[in-house]
């Protein structure tokens, strides 16, 4: 059996907007921090179908690098998340008004 | 590496990478990671680590003598490290001032490399327009011009904030390599010719800049800045590489000439055309924080310590810009139909927004944030003209912003070195009295940030509505001005307030720090925006050669 590989760009564009609209909606920072990531992978997703689907391997190679700035990025966001707790002890993002306009 | 070549089956290439071509970019990195060791070594390991070292680039340059380098580098080579173990020698107890000054010879170093490099192409050298190291970058006019203005910046931004982060005791070690590392990623996405080196750099600088937007651990403002520009830098990266992959799936190659053209071929799927293209805009106009996409600008600019924004506004602009020009004009020439509609509304909309935001803030550099908004709408006209006029009126422009931001920026951090907190405008009032020659330079780059003949800034608004007349936008242009007039409302009321108004008596007493460094790259900054306000074509000139993309 296979399975179309429309159906992974489908599944991949659904959950880029699910992770889209839970960086707008959520208000845990570590949430939206997970919702990113989500949106990340959905592209990974998406550059691995089109990568069968055209043949060559660029797009997995891609997906690689993607993964590894993924990682770093995670380091320095969690880096940031710890030390506003610490002076806040609270992870809400609307607690984050010291800069409302 | 011939024998490496000999090993592999056939059919796998190895690039020949282009030592000279990427040599700005080595010398950024490895300066950073130089300074980054130096810095964790610890006084004592401080001079034996860099003596090793010096031995190291010694055997590099005997090893290069037989491999057939040419004796400049092995004469950069011996230079380098002769040049590093005397300076450790001498600074080995002062830690900060080693980091900036090896900081300082990175850039200037960079700076020369790339003179050498516009020189060799000038003369058609081995450093040319053409695309490298497996076509993922590409050296040519955009990619030199910005890596003068980075480097230049850079340069800045260190004389800017050694006394200022000293101060407000957040002067730590790793401040100069992420400072070198986010220049690199700036030179490296300014010469990035494939999709995929322009998301790597594109992270690169991003990641460097979340942590020195960050920098103040005790300070509230800075932490939440830092998490905003993080978290919305990431949520735009991933819409760019959403595009990326679009764009990919439509042509199968991510090298942006080639994918430009078989875009544009009426066979490409028109859906994954049109959402790659969208996707990739939105990426892009995050980065360069075009309204609605701007809303961490105001935020990150006033969270920041004051140099960090000061290079910010002016380098980070720059290379954003570079590699927009660079995907959009230079790669989608064909699709303009598609995008120029899209991002001419954008810079309208984002230069009446942020002009229009500016004028009721109370806090300078929060009002500067959203003065840099309107900025990039000015810049993103010459990006839609579409024309090498305007790729050269953007370069220009972004310059001329380089200079201003980073002297009306240093002048603040002066300022916030006397009253150890942000700067209001009603702290400003009667700075005149106290502060003359401060207060001058502080006007002479309002007005020229409002745009009033005989500064830079009036040259490069100038060249803006020419390539948007030229391009036949000129409603544009007509946006541009009305927005023009709402900025010099509040540019003017600053300089009212410190030309005009008494001095407060809380501050009458507070003096005004000395200090050279940063006076000295104040003075800098004003001498520029007087110099290319006055006598411009020579730079504008430089300019319109830079508008060449390599194919």
């Amino acid at each position: 059996m296979s399975v179309p590989a429309g159906y992974y760009l489908i599944l991949a564009a659904a959950l880029f907007s699910i992770g889209a609209v839970g960086v707008l909606i959520r208000r845990s920072v570590i949430v939206m921090f997970m919702c990113v990531e989500l949106m990340l992978n959905s592209v990974n997703l998406t550059l691995v179908t089109f990568a069968r689907i055209q043949a060559n391997l660029d797009g997995q190679v891609l997906a690689f690098f993607v993964i590894v700035v993924a990682a770093a990025e995670v380091v320095v966001g969690l880096a940031l998340v710890v030390n506003l707790f610490r002076l806040r002890a609270s992870t809400d993002a609307d607690g984050v008004g010291a800069l409302r306009a | 590496m011939s024998a490496l070549a000999q090993q592999l089956p056939a059919g796998v290439e190895i690039p020949e990478i282009p030592w000279a071509a990427i040599s700005p970019e080595l010398t950024l990195f490895g300066a950073g990671i130089l300074v980054l060791l130096l810095d964790t070594a610890g006084p004592r390991r401080r001079t034996s680590s860099v003596i090793a070292l010096a031995i190291l680039l010694g055997i590099a340059a005997l090893a290069a003598i037989p491999g057939g380098a040419a004796p400049e580098i092995v004469a950069l080579l011996v230079g380098a490290g002769v040049l590093q173990l005397a300076l450790t020698l001498w600074l080995h107890t002062r830690p900060r001032l080693l980091g900036a000054v090896l900081t300082v010879v990175a850039l200037v170093a960079t700076i020369g490399i790339a003179a050498w490099q516009y020189q060799a192409a000038a003369n058609g050298g081995m450093v040319g327009t053409e695309s490298l190291l497996a076509d993922m970058v590409a050296v040519d006019g955009v990619a030199l011009f910005t890596r003068f203005v980075v480097a230049g910046a850079g340069i800045l931004t260190v004389l800017l904030g050694f006394a200022y982060l000293q101060d407000r005791r957040i002067h730590r070690g790793e401040y100069y390599p992420l400072l070198l590392f986010t220049a690199t990623g700036m030179t490296l996405l300014a010469s990035a010719a494939d999709l995929l080196m322009v998301f790597l750099a594109v992270e690169i600088l991003s990641l460097a800049l979340y942590v020195m937007t960050g920098l103040a651990r005790r300070d509230m403002a800075s932490q939440e800045g830092a998490f905003k520009y993080l978290l919305l830098g990431a949520f735009s990266s991933a819409f760019l590489l959403y595009g990326i992959a679009l764009v990919y799936g439509a042509t199968g190659t991510t090298h942006i000439a080639t994918a430009g053209v078989a875009l544009s071929d009426p066979g490409t799927p028109a859906g994954l055309v049109f959402a790659g293209i969208a996707l990739m805009l939105v990426g892009f106009a995050f980065k360069v924080a075009l309204v609605p996409f701007h809303m961490w600008t105001p935020d990150v600019y006033q969270g920041a310590p004051t140099p960090v924004t000061a290079f910010m506004a002016a380098a980070t602009k720059v290379a954003a810009f570079a590699a927009f020009l660079r995907v959009f004009t230079g790669g989608m020439e064909q699709l303009a139909w598609i995008w120029v509609p899209a991002v001419s509304v954008l810079a309208a909309i984002t230069m009446l927004v942020g002009a229009a935001l500016a004028v009721v803030q109370d806090d300078l550099k929060r009002m500067l944030g959203y003065s840099a908004v309107a900025h990039a709408g000015y810049a993103a006209i010459g990006l839609v003209a579409v024309s090498e006029i305007g790729t050269g009126a953007t370069l220009f422009y972004l310059l001329a912003y380089a200079i201003m931001s980073l002297g009306a920026f240093g002048i603040l951090t002066i300022l916030e070195r006397r009253q150890r907190k942000a700067i209001a405008v009603a702290d400003l009032r009667g700075l005149w009295q106290s502060a003359p020659s401060l207060a001058v330079m502080f006007a002479l780059f309002l007005l020229s940030l409002a745009g009033i003949p005989g500064t830079v800034g009036f040259i490069a608004k100038f060249g803006i509505v020419r390539a948007a007349v030229d391009a036949g936008l000129v409603w544009l242009a007509v946006v541009l001005v009305i927005s023009s007039v709402i900025a010099a409302y509040f540019y003017i009321r600053v300089i009212v307030a410190m030309f005009m108004d008494d001095e407060p008596a809380h501050l009458a007493d507070a003096p005004v720090p000395p200090a050279s460094a940063a006076s000295t790259a104040v003075s800098v900054a004003a001498v520029g925006v007087i110099a290319l306000g006055v006598l411009p074509p020579a730079v504008i000139d430089l300019a319109e050669r830079a508008a060449t993309f390599a194919g």
